[in-house]
């Protein structure tokens, strides 16, 4: 249509949409329905044409597909979209993750409805943007655009301290963004294009990997967000509403892997081999040090950000590893974590809207009340912690299984991580789901009704589903971590010094 | 001595300052037959003769003509930013009718005054030899003294006019001493005669030369260490015509920057490049650092404005053809944010009183949700966020700055644009998240069209950035 193939229809849907509820009259009660109705039947139809563009998909080879260039900024900075086997279940579950937004903010968001709506299905086409752009600018303008509707959901829709966490959001971004921008035109003045399946050939000397690696680390570091750069996650978590807090832990997180495998291991392989040990350094502090801080939480969401935290340590780590199980590993974490934290934020957002509090000693004894409630949250708290069965294990196990062949100190280390996770999520659901139910305020309070029973039920049947059957996952990330792995030990292979180190071609 | 031997230069390559001049002296007496009533008429007869001066700009081929012995030049850059000028300019008009009529001071001179102005800077513009260049800087800044004191009876705005008068003065007086050296030691005047004199080498007098003309130029371009009256002056000025410093003026200053290092020092870069990091860096650093603690929105624009000709500097920094597209770029880019957000601070009226503070914006978003957007565009724009077009300004000044290895000044750079994000933001929170004040008066039908295409071009400017870039390119290329 129009020229545009399906790729940039999954962009401009959300931003019809947009367009669309911004033509909606004043703030009338009717007016907030249609805008609920409006963003809820967009986010459908850009999931739908995301399964669309999966049935077109292969996901048998590595190669970069439903691509579409367009003219842009000049020949050689052109408007390029694409996916592969990297790109393709992000994508999915971003259309996946939106419709579970604009529901659980249904009730909850009543003041400027219509500008909440809108930022929503910005903030979607950015993330989509992001993973799709196969040109490294238009990879940094979707990247970086994303930041104006996270500051304004956060700002108007947040808690207390809502100005204060907006402001060191979109900063502390901002900051480690900025010398990305600059490694991405020094690629560009050395390779004459930022087109990224060019630049996934093009060698670039040793001395210059390393400083263009840390300025892409920079960004990725703050975006994923690893120790010690993690402090505006919890902040921003806490104050954002339901909905803001679900796609922060469950895509803008991922942006920073997604950068990591897109950019980091495979256009500077000797960079990432070299600083392998130093990300494994900080993924073990991330692993371990932030799981001691959840521990001692009084705020549910603070609690599950500081687990978000551990948990992208865990990613980290599997992705430096650089062999198939590690990266296979933090792939399917990614996926994971972004169904587990999404759903444990939502039924954090299902009391907050009955009770007003996040403290975790407001709450005790839930059960009583709220058995089905109970039951889908313990599924979401196992699979948290990692329990087999569920789809935390796989990513997790995968990830120390590279980890373990890649440095069994690390690996050693890293194991604390499940056990403290086990500590503080299973502590946390006692403290909230068990026990007496003493507090007069919580005596009547509901169960889920029909609406989060809806929101809730797929989230709990994936997490079981990919839990004891990850194949359809791991198979669309296989052919393109194969194919990374390949040009990654051709090009160190390539390099006289790291190849005496290299993890031996197995299958 | 034969009459018939005296050959009139070729005047074509001028037609636009010559349709400038021509109508202008028209519009003088024009007024001065009418009188005081001529105001309406004086305007709207120099909106149009700024709009044909622009159609007569746009349809000059864009070859390099030289003219008037070689003083006059005309090439793809000239006409880039002479049409930058003129849509200054025209906006400046429109933009100053309602606040003039309200306040009172509905004069017929200001509009002539801004076409004189006009001229100069399109002088500026094409300006080939130092002493074109020092004609076109006078008439420019002459018309600005004056027009920056045109509440005569506020005594804000008189300060305002004498004060850059007396520092204004000054910085000429720099720069012809600076161009006197040139001269001196180069034995001409006109830019290639210097370049042919210099033949790659410097001694001290051209260096000498070169630091006073840079400091005449930092003045006009209010670029740190000599910025100081920019803040001073843009408040005190009435909007209007504080949105027309801001705009116009920059543009014509810039592109004399351009034709005066590009044009005239081409191969001693090495010389004049460092004066222009340093001030790049101090420039940058001060908009961004300075404009934090500011209540009022008028001084707040003025450091952003110190920033962005620092950012636009690392483009002439570099030295190269990237790095003035890269300048190009900006200033187009530059010039929208600007107009943009003078139109919605000039909006800002109610019961007959302007409200020019920072708080006065509380919760515009809910009183005038378009209003709010739009500023909120340019804030974001300003901060060099994408996909808004302030982002692909700085885009290409710093890749081309990169390019050249200037990666200090690059990371200095984008380092402060984070820091110089934080003020911009504080107006998109005080619009967004603070609960609102009472409502302002409707739009002015000119602040409309204003605001209008200045959203266009910063929202839109992501999905089809090609005609601008192109333009840009090929001024560059021109000068190379």
């Amino acid at each position: 249509m129009f020229g545009l193939g399906i790729l940039s229809g999954l962009l401009i849907v959300p931003l019809c949409g947009a367009a669309f509820i911004l033509t909606l009259g004043e703030e009338s009660e009717a007016s907030k329905r249609n805008a609920r109705w409006a963003a809820l039947a967009t986010t459908l139809a850009t999931f739908l044409l995301s399964l669309v563009a999966w049935g077109r998909y292969d996901a048998t080879t590595a190669s970069f597909q439903l691509v579409e260039s367009h003219a842009w900024l000049s020949e050689t900075t052109r408007f390029k979209l694409g996916v592969d086997g990297f790109s393709m279940p992000l994508i999915l579950l971003t259309t996946f993750l939106m419709p579970f937004c604009i529901g659980a903010s249904w009730l909850s968001v009543d003041k400027r409805v219509k500008e909440y709506y809108v930022a929503f299905l910005v903030l979607e086409t950015t993330m989509i943007g992001v993973f799709q752009a196969l040109d490294l600018v238009l990879f940094y303008l979707f990247f970086e655009a994303g930041l104006i509707p996270m500051f304004l959901i956060i700002g108007i829709w947040g808690g207390k301290r809502r100005i204060y966490a907006s402001f060191k959001f979109f900063l502390y971004t901002l900051l480690g963004s900025v010398l990305m921008l600059l490694a991405i035109m020094a690629m560009y003045w050395h390779a004459g294009t930022t087109d990224i399946p060019t630049l996934l050939h093009t060698r670039f000397p040793v001395e210059m990997q390393t400083w263009l690696w840390l300025a892409f680390f920079a960004s990725f570091a703050v975006k994923m967000p690893m120790w010690p750069v993690h402090t505006w996650l919890p902040d921003a978590h806490v104050e954002a509403p339901t909905a803001g807090s679900v796609i922060l832990a469950g895509i803008l997180l991922k942006m920073g892997g997604y950068g990591f495998i897109r950019i980091s291991l495979p256009m500077f392989p000797d960079a990432s081999h070299s600083f392998a040990p130093m990300v494994f350094a900080l993924s073990v502090i991330a692993i371990i040090f932030t799981s001691l801080i959840a521990l001692m939480q009084t705020d549910i969401k603070k609690l599950i950000a500081y687990s978000s935290v551990a948990h992208m340590g865990f990613v980290t780590l599997g992705l430096f590893t650089l062999n198939e199980q590690g990266i296979q590993g933090a792939l399917f974490l990614m996926i994971s974590h972004g169904i587990v934290s999404g759903a444990l934020f939502l039924c954090v957002g299902v009391v907050y809207d009955r009770m007003h509090t996040r403290e975790i000693a407001a709450y005790g004894g839930l059960v009583k009340r709220m058995p089905l409630y109970a039951a889908a949250m313990m599924v979401f708290t196992m699979a948290n912690v990692g329990l087999p069965g569920t789809s935390g294990f796989v990513g997790e196990f995968l990830a120390m299984m590279g980890a373990f062949r890649a440095n069994p100190t690390v690996a050693f280390f890293s194991v604390f991580g499940i056990i403290l996770s086990a500590g503080y999520a299973l502590w946390l659901y006692a403290r909230v789901i068990y026990g007496k139910l003493e507090k007069p305020s919580l005596q009547g309070i509901l169960d889920l009704d029909l609406r989060e029973k809806i929101i809730i039920a797929p989230l709990v049947a994936l997490t079981i589903y990919y839990g004891v059957h990850p194949a359809p996952v791991l198979d669309t990330f296989a052919p393109s971590t194969e194919a990374l792995m390949q040009s990654m030990r051709t090009a160190l292979s390539n390099t006289q010094t790291a190849a005496a180190t290299l993890p031996p071609v197995s299958r | 001595m034969n009459a018939a031997q005296i050959v009139l230069p070729a005047l074509g390559p001028a037609l636009p300052e010559l349709i400038l001049s021509v109508g202008v002296l028209v519009l003088i007496l024009y007024g001065a037959f009418r009188g005081e009533r001529s105001a309406e008429g004086v305007n709207v007869g120099a909106l149009i003769l700024l709009v044909v001066a622009l159609f007569a700009v746009m349809s000059q081929s864009g070859a390099r003509i030289t003219t008037l012995n070689g003083s006059f030049i005309v090439d793809n850059f000239s006409k880039v930013m002479k049409a930058l000028i003129l849509i200054g300019s025209a906006a400046t008009i429109l933009l100053s009718r309602d606040y003039f009529q309200r306040a009172r001071i509905d004069r017929f001179e200001f509009p002539i005054l801004l076409v004189l102005c006009t001229i100069g800077m399109m002088v500026m513009a094409s300006a080939n030899d130092l002493i074109s260049l020092y004609l076109g800087l006078e008439l420019q800044s002459l018309a600005a003294y004056v027009i920056a004191a045109f509440h005569r009876d506020d005594l804000k705005s008189t300060e305002a006019g004498l004060k850059y008068f007396v520092l204004g003065a000054l910085s000429s007086g720099m720069l012809l001493y600076g161009a006197s050296l040139v001269y001196g030691f180069t034995g001409t005047v006109s830019f290639p005669g210097i370049v042919a004199a210099l033949d790659g080498t410097a001694g001290f007098g051209i260096v000498l030369g070169i630091v006073f003309v840079a400091a005449g130029v930092a003045f006009k371009l209010a670029a740190v260490p000599f910025h100081m009256w920019t803040p001073d002056v843009y408040e005190g000025s009435p909007t209007p015509v504080t949105a027309f410093f801001a705009s116009a003026p920059k543009m014509a200053a810039m592109a004399m920057t351009v034709r005066l290092f590009i044009g005239a020092f081409p191969d001693v870069t090495a010389i004049w490049q460092q004066i222009i990091v340093f001030v790049a860096i101090a420039s940058m650093a001060l908009g961004s650092f300075a404009a934090i603690g500011q209540r009022s929105i008028k001084r707040l624009m003025a450091y952003s404005s110190i920033g962005n000709v620092g950012y636009a500097l690392v483009g002439l920094a570099a030295g190269s053809q990237e790095g003035i597209r890269g300048v190009v770029v900006y200033m187009i880019i530059y010039l929208a944010m600007t107009l943009g957000a003078f139109a919605v601070l000039l909006s800002l009226r109610r019961g007959g009183q302007m409200f020019e503070t920072v708080d006065d914006l509380s919760g515009l978003s809910r009183t005038h949700p378009v209003l709010a957007f739009c500023l909120a565009a340019m804030m974001f724009s300003l901060a060099g966020i994408p996909p808004l077009a302030g982002f692909f300004a700085k885009y290409y000044v710093f890749a081309a700055a990169i390019k050249a290895d200037l990666v200090a000044l690059a990371v200095i750079g984008v380092v402060t644009s984070v820091v110089g994000a934080f003020y911009y933001l504080r107006l998109v929170k005080v619009m967004y998240f603070d609960e609102p004040v009472a409502a302002y008066e409707p739009m002015a039908p000119g602040l409309r069209i204003v605001l209008g295409l200045a959203s266009v071009v910063v929202v839109l400017f992501w999905i089809v950035p090609a005609p601008l870039v192109g333009a840009a390119g090929a001024a560059a290329k021109s000068l190379f």
